[in-house]
């Protein structure tokens, strides 16, 4: 068993650790305070390849792993999860569904673009009254001969006003339950299709959350994606890779509030030492990094497992519900040991601790996870 | 265009913390990175390739722990990468060493050598002249700037202290170039992924031309004597008061001192 990084992967976190020193950190604070996507960090990414790391060559992507890709929003989150969760719904949720169950022409057609940085992909399950309870879609698709018509509303679709590509869920076949779910690619301006209100969000609010209104949107008949009837397995699958970047994403969260936590303890002095040389900071300290770590092998166990065609389903949910809980935890300590600094925006930490409760709660909540871990635990 | 880069792997200097008690350097789990102004150089050598075309070989000399420079190189945009690494080129100062990279050079058609100016470990600056010497080549150093002209001249800034000299190059020449100028992209991950699906060339001595006293420890005039870190000096003094006190006071500094 090896659990250190190969030399792939060692170059790549060369690479990727200082972009996002050099790029994204200098940026966070400013993209958060002014709630702004960031464009530039976005075209660079694109540049560099960062946008289609696991995608194979043949479709315009770098042909690199799961593994790597996760890394990367690791890296990313441990500076700004803003762009962390930018890569994570473009790569997980548009492109990899289009990877597995696109057809060829869809996949020369939309994944080069993605791949690249050029477009931006989303991914739309969610509606007002489907959110946990994502079987209660309400938006529907009807098959107009040549093209199928959607109507409905999805809500906190990330990237949605800069996304060109959007993998959107809907009713074809009310009847049917959720075996009456279809998955469909719609593009930005196609007819009868547009972005709603963005939403005012406690953390990430760089990334672009927002409601998408069909309102007898024209999809061409070929769009539909995979099998008729089948929308509500591909979201699922979906959501199950996407689970392993978000956990990666709080990893990142995690991993940053601990470096920012161990510099401003060994520089804070109070009672005439280093607030690191109390045994206090050493123990609590020491339980968080430990969290962290098991995290991280969570995560990258999952990815893996993703990565050698395993089923990953049930350690994707472990990774993203221990990641995600360790985050909360790391991050509201890390505001403590920061004391009344640590709750001003002059210091970081206060930034990722807003951050970090997302990732219990989007793409699965943290209760969805052990739903889906018991599930497979409690089956025959 | 052909061009030779030469790269240089180095314990990352910025790293290095001094042994509190002992004084000496705790190389234990220092990074080995590419010398920062070899990366500016490989940097030069990319830019001329995007801009005129060109075909970029990276050479390097070192133990063969040297050859993740190289594939970084390779992720960078390099098109070929040769490590010498021989037990012969042991003990090797400057002048064997650029005896042995001047050798490589010789095997490979080139127009255009460019080294770094010096290497952050050793702080010579020596390499890259010498081999200039050795291939009898025209050198520029302490480049800052380089373009093409139309007329297939090199047009290049030298940076001294206080200036800038515009020298155009013509024919085969050498360019030591300083890190400051050149911001090194950085490696993409199509490059990455294919990095290590390349090969690094590893040559052994056989593969140039030597005279054998030239090489290594025997080709090598200096040696060192002693090492030792610098001692510490004296903190200094501030001192916040007006022009014409500060200069009585400097005055007297320097008297004290037996300065003046």
């Amino acid at each position: 068993m090896d659990f250190s990084y190969s030399k792939t992967e060692q170059l790549f976190l060369q690479m990727i650790r200082s972009f996002a020193e050099n790029e994204v950190k200098p940026l966070a604070a400013e993209v958060d305070d002014q709630e702004r996507f960031p464009v530039e960090t976005v075209e660079k990414m694109g540049k560099l390849g960062i946008m289609g790391i696991p995608i194979p060559k043949q479709y315009g992507g770098q042909g690199g792993t799961v593994q790597m890709y996760i890394m990367a929003v690791e890296e990313l989150s441990r500076v700004c999860a803003t762009t962390g969760v930018i890569v994570s719904a473009h790569t997980s949720l548009c492109m990899a569904p289009i990877l597995e169950n696109g057809t060829e022409e869809q996949k020369m057609k939309y994944l080069p673009k993605l791949a690249s940085g050029e477009w931006i992909g989303a991914f739309g399950l969610t509606e007002p009254n489907a959110g946990t309870d994502a079987a209660m879609q309400q938006t529907t698709a009807v098959d107009a001969g040549d093209k199928w018509i959607l109507n409905g509303t999805k809500i906190f679709i990330t990237n949605a006003s800069y996304a060109n590509v959007f993998i959107v869920m809907a009713m074809t076949d009310k009847s049917k339950g959720t075996k009456g779910i279809s998955a469909f690619i719609v593009e930005k301006g196609m007819p009868g299709f547009s972005i709603g209100k963005k939403e005012l969000k406690m953390g990430i609010r760089g990334s672009a959350t927002c409601e998408l209104i069909f309102e007898n949107c024209e999809v061409p008949k070929e769009n539909l994606l995979g099998p008729l009837g089948k929308g509500f397995t591909i979201a699922m699958k979906t959501l199950d890779g996407g689970r392993i970047g978000i956990a990666s994403q709080a990893l990142g969260i995690a991993q940053g509030a601990m470096d920012e936590t161990v510099k401003y303890t060994k520089e804070r002095k109070q009672f005439g030492k280093a607030i690191a040389q109390f045994q206090n900071t050493q123990f609590q300290m020491a339980d968080l990094k430990t969290k962290v770590e098991a995290a991280r092998l969570l995560v990258r166990s999952a990815a893996w497992k993703k990565d050698m065609g395993l089923p990953y389903s049930a350690d994707a949910a472990m990774a993203k519900l221990f990641a995600a809980e360790t985050a909360m935890e790391v991050t509201t300590k890390a505001v403590q040991f920061h004391g009344g600094y640590g709750y001003t925006r002059e210091y970081p930490v206060e930034r990722m601790m807003r951050d970090a409760k997302i990732t219990e709660i989007y793409e699965g909540t943290s209760e969805v996870q052990r739903m889906v871990i018991a599930g497979q635990l409690f089956k025959k | 265009m052909n061009i030779i880069v030469c790269i240089k792997q180095v314990p990352d200097t910025t790293e290095i913390k001094i042994d509190p008690v002992k004084g000496t350097l705790i190389r234990e789990g220092v990074p080995s990175i590419m010398n920062p102004d070899d990366k500016g150089g490989l940097e030069l050598a990319l830019r001329l390739k995007d801009q005129f075309g060109a075909n970029v070989t990276v050479v390097s000399m070192g133990p063969p722990q040297a050859d993740v420079i190289m594939r970084e190189a390779f992720a960078m945009g390099a098109d070929r990468a040769i490590l010498l690494s021989d037990r012969k080129f042991a003990g090797s100062d400057t002048l064997a060493t650029s005896y042995a990279i001047a050798g490589l050079c010789r095997t490979l058609d080139y127009d255009l050598i460019i080294a770094g100016r010096q290497a952050i470990d050793g702080d010579t600056a020596q390499v890259g002249p010498e081999m200039a010497e050795h291939l009898g080549l025209p050198q520029v150093t302490y480049v800052c700037d380089a373009k093409l002209l139309p007329n297939g001249n090199l047009q290049v800034h030298k940076e001294n202290e206080d200036s800038v000299q515009v020298l155009e190059v013509e024919g085969k020449c050498l360019l030591t170039v300083l890190a400051s100028a050149f911001e090194p992209r950085y490696m993409t991950v199509s490059g990455i992924v294919e990095a290590y699906n390349r090969e690094v060339e590893v040559w052994g001595a056989d593969k140039i031309d030597y005279d054998e006293t030239k090489l290594g420890l025997s080709g090598s005039p200096t040696k060192v004597f002693q090492s030792f870190p610098k001692a510490m000096k004296a903190p200094g003094e501030v001192h916040e008061v007006s022009e014409e006190e500060a200069v009585e006071l400097i005055v007297n500094k320097l008297k004290e001192k037996h300065i003046i």
